[in-house]
């Protein structure tokens, strides 16, 4: 089923009913019918999207979505397929099922989800797969693949789940991670895995780290093999040749006091000059 | 006018045991006959004073701060949208103003005592109050740590305390008198908290807890509010702590009082590992004293909010969880924790706990000296207060519920071994009648004539076996506000307040004291009877 934005919305448009576990058992007009609030005001889906083909687990989604908030919340199964930049919330929630982007994402992608993958091409906001203000945990579980950059508190309190970004990330990723992996492709800014208790960050690119974290050793752990392996299938690459170089371990955020692993990437000939 | 007509009327305050009878309600009040009136089929039916909630927290500061803390539960509470005659708002651990209005009403309850009120924020508690529709409100001062009363009982000057205390009631447009970890709050703005009852308290030389208690209670007496003085006792929560209950009871001697939440209050051993029940020793000893009413504070399993004035124990409650603390400081007056607290039944502490409050209300003879609470939102929230009466009226489906606590929980409470049920006609005096009688509410928890009309009627049979969770029926002052569990129309509680007597020139005291020691100036203080809307007065 296609969903086409036709109207653009002033404010922005809560449409939470744009998932597969809404939509699929629905026929066409009630589908159609299914309520959206423009602000406060409740209109009908169709009123804003023109809606083509048959229900399904299957849903295409298009247009200029930026105001479009909550796309796939809760989403348990199916797929999603988004064209075009879409806005906040995105899959929050969300347990099983898969949400591809072709564009960009806002703030709160994958926001205390607990399973199923989201896979953005472009660059995404902050917040991915954070906990909500107040919450104690973010992610629990599940995949978030974003090719660009992505904003503040990446991962902040996600308890498990992995989280790759393919493009540079702002401060704080990994703020009071519980556990899970995040990958950052192109390093972050200030504060990454500031008051994490447990967890892994991998950075492939240097980044400044924070003076309660202390510098334990430089290897290539087994699991990162393995990870790879897995990253591999999402085509994502994370480089575990020995003859090309290995990871500086830090260990902290000693201020918590937490267990949390911090592993930068080093080229073999930086790696050298390390150790000698 | 309205004739509720065939329902089984359970009316314990004018011997009325279940017996089939008609209620007749004209202009808000219970009446003997009514003419060509609208009529309520209630056959099969079980008819109800409304409920009396003697102690519990929803308006004001310390809940809003808490409302604050806890975006968490927000998002996962009950949504109420807005309708033409209904606001928008939350249910969950906190309510907020209009839903808290909605839930009790909801569940039956009509009457709701604000537990616990500064001075400072007594104006913020009356707005709150009066978004909180449907039900009668009335509320407690926080007294027990003030330091203006403190010092003059340091200074031994009794007389112009009790002034002071009366002039600060009608400054503050309430009941009556709150007194919490009296002088345990006072010595927690040095760090510190109150040592055994007859220890002097940081900051003075001469008063003690025992003192604040006696002399409160005895001043509560002489002003004869409606309800005796209403006493959060010292080392609430602590394993060991039944000593210093029983030893406050002592204290209080033949005055009279209300203590709050007792089941916090009712801990035996000397460290969390060997907490267990001293209910029975606690219960034994207010069988005695006819002079004190209690509430159980009973605790279910699940998420709660703690709030209390009690900061010190607060600031333990967040050592031991290790979570989100919110600590306040009201100058002169009082001071405010809030922990957001989940009791486990996996819990040896929570399951021994969860004990207690059975207990005591199974162990204290008579119902008409305990009443049905949770101290919402601490131990649960008010609106769970089914799951209580079930477990108390049914001893089958008790036991089920200990068999799931771990074993070593079980071997620390006298629950397994009691097997006493309520009736209903003593659910009805736990929840309404026995309540309105300690609040000093004539015209509350009962049918007879000249009652307010706040009515509930429940089915006999209900359809998910949970008795009271959704009532057929509330009538509140003569209006149908509930019909088949769903609030239909809303209207506006009233607000009762107190005007105890006292000498005018005990401004003159007390306005120099004001300009030197606190932030607010004295004209600004006390609350506007305009602002309480629909006060009702008691002298």
């Amino acid at each position: 089923m296609t969903l086409t934005l036709q109207q653009q919305p002033t404010v922005p448009l809560e449409a939470e009913v744009l998932s597969p576990d809404v939509i699929a058992p629905l026929g066409l007009d009630a589908v159609r019918a299914l309520p959206v609030f423009h602000g406060k005001r409740q209109r009908r889906l169709d009123e804003f999207f023109s809606v083509v083909g048959s229900p399904g687990d299957d849903l295409e989604i298009e247009g200029d979505l930026r105001k479009v908030k909550w796309i796939g919340r809760g989403m348990t199964r199916g797929r999603v397929a988004v064209r075009g930049d879409v806005g906040m919330h995105l899959g929050a929630y969300m347990k099983g099922g898969s949400i591809e982007v072709t564009g960009s994402a806002s703030d709160w992608v994958g926001g205390e989800m607990s399973g199923g993958t989201i896979r953005i091409s472009g660059n995404a906001g902050g917040q991915i797969g954070a906990a909500y203000r107040g919450s104690s945990t973010g992610m629990a579980d599940g995949t978030i693949v974003v090719g660009g950059s992505a904003g503040l508190e990446v991962g902040m309190r996600m308890k498990r789940g992995i989280i790759v970004i393919g493009g540079p990330v702002r401060d704080f990723a990994g703020l009071q991670m519980k556990g899970g992996t995040i990958v950052l492709g192109a390093g972050a800014e200030l504060r990454t895995g500031a008051w994490m208790m447990r967890g892994t960050i991998v950075s492939l690119k240097p980044i400044p780290i924070m003076p309660t974290f202390a510098y334990a050793s430089t290897y290539t752990p087994t699991f990162l093999r393995i990870l790879a392996r897995h990253l591999a299938t999402l085509g994502v690459t994370l480089p575990t040749d020995d003859a090309k170089g290995s990871y500086h371990r830090y260990n902290g955020d000693s201020s918590v006091p937490g267990k949390g692993e911090l592993f930068v990437w080093s080229a073999s000939a930086e790696a050298s000059a390390r150790q000698g | 006018m309205l004739r509720i007509t065939g329902g089984r009327v359970y009316d314990p305050a004018n011997g009325v045991d279940g017996v089939v009878k008609d209620i007749c309600v004209a202009d808000g009040r219970v009446v003997a006959d009514v003419q060509r009136a609208r009529t309520i089929d209630a056959t099969g039916l079980l008819v109800f004073p409304g409920g009396v909630d003697v102690h519990t927290h929803v308006a004001g500061g310390a809940l809003n701060f808490a409302r604050g803390l806890v975006p968490e539960n927000q998002r996962a509470a009950r949504k109420f949208l807005r309708s033409p005659d209904r606001r928008a708002g939350l249910g969950g651990m906190t309510p907020t103003t209009f839903a808290t209005g909605y839930l009790y009403a909801g569940m039956g309850w009509t009457t709701v005592n604000e537990a616990a009120v500064p001075i400072l924020s007594a104006k913020h508690t009356h707005e709150e109050l009066h978004d909180t529709p449907i039900v009668d409100k009335s509320s407690l001062l926080l007294m027990a740590n003030n330091e203006i009363v403190l010092d003059l009982l340091e200074a031994g000057e009794a007389e112009r305390a009790r002034h002071v205390v009366a002039w600060l009631i009608w400054a503050a447009k309430v009941y009556g008198v709150k007194a919490v970890n009296p002088g345990g709050v006072a010595a927690w703005k040095w760090g510190k908290n109150a040592g055994t009852l007859h220890e002097p308290i940081q900051g003075y030389s001469r008063v003690t807890p025992a003192k604040i208690i006696a002399e409160l209670a005895q001043i509560v007496d002489d002003l004869a509010l409606p309800h005796p003085l209403h006493l959060h006792a010292n080392h609430l929560g602590i394993p060991g702590n039944f000593e210093t209950t029983i030893e406050t009871m002592q204290v209080i001697d033949g005055r009279r009082a209300h203590l709050a939440h007792l089941q916090f209050h009712a801990y035996g051993g000397d460290d969390w590992g060997n907490m267990r029940s001293q209910a029975a020793a606690v219960a034994e000893e207010f069988n005695k004293r006819r002079n004190l009413t209690t509430d159980a504070g009973a605790i279910l399993f699940g998420d709660a909010v703690t709030i209390t004035a009690d900061g010190p124990w607060q600031h333990l409650l967040y050592q031991l969880t290790g979570r989100k603390w919110g600590n306040l400081d009201v100058e002169n007056e009082t001071g405010c924790g809030i922990v957001p607290y989940v009791y486990k039944d996996r819990s040896l502490v929570n399951a021994v706990q969860w004990a207690v409050g059975l207990e005591l209300l199974l162990l204290i003879d008579d119902p008409w000296r305990v009443f049905l609470t949770t101290d919402h939102p601490n131990g649960g929230a008010f609106w769970r207060y089914p799951e209580i009466i079930r477990m108390l009226m049914d001893v089958e489906f008790r036991k089920t519920q200990i068999a799931a606590l771990p074993e070593a929980a079980r071997s620390r409470m006298t629950l397994p071994e009691i097997t006493r049920q309520y009736t209903l006609s003593e659910i009805a005096i736990i929840t309404s009648a026995g309540p309105a009688r300690a609040l000093g509410m004539p015209q509350k928890g009962h049918l007879g004539v000249g009652a307010d009309a706040d009515i509930a009627i429940y089915p006999e049979k209900p359809d998910d076996g949970v008795l009271f969770s959704y009532p057929r029926y509330v009538l509140k002052a003569g209006d149908v506000v509930v019909e088949e569990g769903d609030v239909r129309a809303v209207n506006d509680g009233r607000e009762f307040i107190v005007r105890p007597a006292y000498d005018e020139t005990i401004e003159e005291y007390l306005r120099p004291l004001f300009q030197k020691v606190y932030t607010m100036s004295f004209e600004n203080y006390p609350v506007e009877l305009e602002r309480v809307r629909n006060a009702e007065i008691r002298s």
